[in-house]
């Protein structure tokens, strides 16, 4: 997708959040001197286009109780990269499944997956089960748990 | 939190609408008013169990560059390194993790071709190697936390 240069505004201008009023596409479009109408269609077309994956909430899992932030990483042979990503993928719990380069000789994994959950002991269990359900048994993987939280929040577009 | 804020944040994790009042569509099926739906989302905002309420964007697809990065460094230089790494406005979040590799963080710069000379920049800044990982395929991402 052409971004145009109103789009780039757009982008621009809804990136710190929606205005919490009850026509919020036309104070956008206010701000930017078009009408309400062109403002809902150009970012309608970009969701349509996955230039704005969704619009709506991000949380701040912490505070709403996810503590237990688990990235598991995995050593997959090639052959079986698709298989098992696909499998670690569709289970309830993982939120991210994305495969990534090794740097050897330090770091030996190239799947990653995210589990959140409320208890250390629960995700845990829960990454035992998976591994025996999707006979995983003979993939090596760590778990990182996360510690303190130093930074969070979303990119920033000019 | 009652269960009318659960059922807001659940909801609008999947996505809102885009129309000219999309507060009061969301109102409707909540069963309660525009005022207060706005007003939850104020308060929420406020008590950062959102860190944000708006577009998420897609950042290759915006032409920009995006990849998450590790670095191992010794503990008692780590809350200054970290203080160091965070400093760079590309750096969107960063995480201790326990393993030997103890820093993560997710970089995010305007082009593909920027993550390269940040990584230089904190190498440079800090003195230890930063291991590059971006994202080579995507199996599954659905991010979305029921409460």
């Amino acid at each position: 997708m052409v971004l145009t240069e109103i789009d780039n505004r757009l982008i621009s201008e809804i990136q710190g959040g929606l205005p919490l009023v009850s026509h919020p596409y036309a104070e956008i479009a206010s701000r930017i001197g078009i009408s309400e109408q062109e403002v809902i269609e150009r970012i309608a077309a970009m969701q349509e286009q996955g230039v704005i994956k969704r619009m709506g909430i991000v949380v701040r899992h912490h505070e709403l109780g996810y503590t237990a932030n688990a990235m598991v990483v995995w050593n997959v042979p090639e052959e079986r990269l698709e298989e098992v990503g696909n499998k670690i993928g569709s289970k309830s719990c993982v939120t991210l499944c994305y495969q990534r380069p090794r740097r050897l000789p330090d770091w030996p994994y190239n799947l990653f997956c995210m589990i959140h959950g409320q208890k250390r002991d629960k995700v845990l269990n829960f990454i035992e089960t998976m591994v025996k359900d999707e006979g995983l048994e003979d993939i090596p993987h760590k778990v990182l748990f996360s510690g303190k939280r130093f930074k969070q929040r979303g990119a920033r577009y000019q | 939190m009652d269960s009318i804020d659960r059922a807001i944040i659940n909801q609008l994790q999947g996505g809102f609408p885009i129309c000219e009042h999309p507060y009061q569509v969301m109102a409707d099926q909540f069963g309660i008013t525009e005022s207060d739906l706005i007003q939850r989302l104020e308060q929420m905002l406020e008590k950062k169990q959102l860190s944000r309420f708006g577009p998420m964007y897609h950042a290759e697809r915006l032409g920009g560059g995006l990849s998450l990065c590790a670095m191992s460094i010794p503990d008692d230089e780590f809350d200054h390194v970290v203080d160091q790494v965070n400093s760079f406005p590309e750096v969107a979040h960063n995480y201790a993790r326990d393993h030997e590799l103890n820093m993560w963080f997710v970089l995010a710069t305007e082009t593909p071709e920027r993550i390269d000379s940040v990584l230089e920049e904190i190498e440079q800044a800090t003195g230890y190697q930063v291991y590059n990982m971006p994202k080579q395929h995507e199996f599954y991402v659905g991010l979305k936390f029921e409460v």
